[in-house]
């Protein structure tokens, strides 16, 4: 057994200690926790090799790996403790004990959850990043967020139901419990964890928890929520699922789907939840096609998403809380007052865009030239479609409308230092990773060879962004494109908020006659039961009567009597 | 709409310009195809384009059946 520690558990320890200290303490276990946990992650043996190295416990009888090191749960180790360092930078000086503490707690089960190796402990991580999660939403105090909490916490529950059961069907088959690619002959186990990674990743019609919570959380707590709970789905995909031929498709539909409504939202914080299940969706397709370059592809970009994504979520963030709003059509011209955090927000959108020279360009770019090296050409051409998509609503609506377009008169001063810092660290990695991808690719568990910058992929990209902008513009200038409205758009959480309860109300005036006549039933066979009981048991009934003492005293006697008799014959 | 200001107007004719500049690399460079639409000189440029007009306008039909008032779910 191996004497390094546990990185999620340096974390999870972490919180409890934010949970008890005071403000000072506080932070500065916010901030150190995440570095601490990495410099846990880099004493693993395992760190850059292919071998495992793991850490087993026996729990009643069963063995645990309660954390298991190699060099796909490395990546994603490695990028959640970078994400949580800079989250933690961002939220530096909030003064609030329930929300520092949930966030470390929420950043040590994702790490716990993607260094668990097996199912049992993969599972109580999850429910810690669950809860922890759902507190983040809940800290921001409305009674939106406090509602949207709730559904998110149900969701995840459902998820981590379905993940417990998969596993017990698993265990009851005789299967192993191991977090390893899972074999076609295991039938509903398969299915089961597929479906609880599915929630987790935000699969379609079950991802609405992402669109719904993610922009009720706290200004800071989105940060913490948009980089790791949809990534802790995809390593688990990628780790259990590698190849799943249906995992395309799914992939597919994710990464296209969510781009129509991202360009009719008008909350600015709900395009970029629509945005990052779009992005996963290139993940999950990643997986589905499972070759060495599609895997390293999911990976590269599940790191580099997490930090562009965390840096857009930063940027919305640090307007929401200077100006207090986040709907595009009460936004615009605060590039005047706010200039940094304008630039920084132009490198996020540059990166998911997946401009040449920034980080999404490196990664993006694997999973589709892997989908077009395995004949997929329908799949090429739809992530094609996502990838023009995205340009347009997460790298021009984001910046555009909260910056530029028209002026809203809002003169809000930029955000404190600590939110800058972490944004321009962000921005910094989105840069490094965009010129440098090789820094990326040597972290990676699987070697490809892969060089994005050759003339055809470059060229080939500027192309499709810069018409794609040339759309936008047109759109704009036509009138054709649609304004920025406060509105909801019905999503598939419409059948749970809307359709079912309707349904429930409808149907409860029958259920209510059924339970009427169930309990007039019930109530009648009672009775019955109670007059035979009564009858039988009654004061005056058989069983109740008893005899008189002197009776007993002339048998006792009889009794005797007849024995002394016997006896002395 | 506002009619755009002179310069948004020459900002946009620059645009254009340097959209026409990168599609035409197309018919002096060739690439390395893999798959056929590809070797459509143009290709990449039409589609970005196509892809996100056809975005745009479904999104706006879309919105006609799916759009409600803010406070749709407070109610619950």
């Amino acid at each position: 057994m191996p004497s390094e520690l546990p990185p999620g558990f340096v974390l999870l320890l972490a919180a409890l200690v934010a949970a008890l200290a005071g403000p000072r303490l506080r932070t500065f276990v916010l901030l150190g926790a995440p570095v601490l946990a990495g410099a846990a992650l880099l004493a693993w043996p395992g760190v850059g090799t292919a071998e495992a190295a793991a850490l087993r416990v026996d729990v009643a009888g069963l063995q645990l790996v309660l954390c298991r090191i190699d060099g796909l749960s490395a990546a994603f180790a490695g990028v959640f403790c970078l994400a949580a360092l800079l989250a933690a930078l961002f939220s530096a000086h909030v003064r609030d004990r329930l929300q520092s503490a949930a966030a470390l707690a929420y950043a040590g089960a994702a790490i716990g959850a993607v260094t668990a190796g097996d199912l049992v402990s993969l599972f109580c991580h999850v429910e810690i990043l669950s809860i922890s999660g759902a507190l983040l939403v809940w800290a921001r105090g409305t009674a939106r967020a406090r509602a949207a909490a709730w559904r998110y916490l149900a969701w995840q529950l459902v998820a981590g139901f379905l993940l417990l059961a998969g596993a017990l069907v698993l265990a009851n088959g005789g299967g192993s419990l191991l977090v390893a690619p899972i074999g076609d002959g295991e039938g509903a186990a398969r299915w089961l964890l597929l479906a609880a990674f599915g929630i987790k990743a935000g699969f379609p019609a079950v991802h609405t928890w992402i669109t719904d919570a993610y922009p009720e959380a706290t200004p800071t707590g989105a940060v913490w929520l948009s980089a790791l709970t949809t990534k802790v789905g995809v390593y688990a995909l990628a780790r259990m699922f590698p190849g799943h031929e249906p995992l395309v498709w799914i992939g597919v539909v994710m990464a296209c789907f969510p781009i129509f409504y991202a360009v009719i939202e008008n909350d600015l914080r709900r395009v970029l939840a629509y945005s990052l299940i779009n992005q996963v969706g290139f993940m999950v397709c990643g997986v589905g096609l499972g070759t060495d370059l599609a895997l390293a592809g999911t990976v590269a970009h599940a790191c580099t998403d997490t930090v562009f994504k965390g840096l857009l979520f930063m940027a919305m963030g640090a307007v929401l809380q200077q100006t207090g709003r986040i709907g595009g059509n009460e936004l615009g011209g605060l590039w005047r007052s706010m200039p940094a955090t304008t630039g920084l927000c132009i490198v996020g959108a540059a990166s998911i865009s997946a401009f040449p020279l920034f980080s999404g360009f490196v990664s993006k770019s694997m999973i589709m030239s892997a989908a077009l090296a395995e004949g997929h050409g329908t799949v090429w051409l739809l992530l094609l479609f996502a990838s023009a998509g995205v340009f347009h609503h997460a790298g021009i609506k984001i910046p555009f409308f909260a910056f530029f377009a028209h002026d809203s008169g809002l003169r809000p001063a930029e955000p404190p230092r600590n939110m800058l810092l972490a944004m321009a660290l962000a921005a910094a990695f989105c840069v490094v990773i965009g010129c440098a991808p090789s820094l990326l690719y040597a972290r990676l568990p699987f070697t490809t060879g892969y060089d994005p910058y050759d003339a055809t992929h470059v060229i080939a990209q500027l192309q499709l962004l810069l018409w794609s902008a040339l759309a936008f513009v047109w759109l704009r200038r036509t009138g054709l494109y649609p304004p920025e409205l406060p509105s909801v758009n019905l999503d598939t959480d419409w059948l749970v908020r809307r359709a079912a309860p309707a349904a429930g109300r409808r149907l409860a005036p029958g259920c209510a006659r059924w339970l009427q006549v169930a309990r007039a039933a019930v109530s009648g066979a009672a009775e019955r039961l109670g007059r035979v009981a009564r009858r039988v048991h009654g004061p005056h009934s058989r069983m109740a009567r008893s005899s008189p003492t002197d009776r007993m005293l002339l048998w006792t006697a009889i009794l005797l009597v007849l024995m002394l008799l016997l006896y002395f014959q | 709409m506002t009619a755009p200001s002179g310069q948004g107007r020459w900002g946009f004719r620059l645009w254009v310009a340097l959209c026409l500049a990168i599609a035409a690399i197309d018919l002096v460079f060739h690439r390395h195809v893999v798959h056929p639409a590809e070797s459509m000189p143009g290709f990449y440029s039409l589609y970005g384009f196509i892809a996100c007009v056809a975005l745009v306008l479904v999104a706006r039909t879309l919105r006609r059946s799916l759009m409600r008032s803010e406070d749709y779910y407070d109610a619950e």
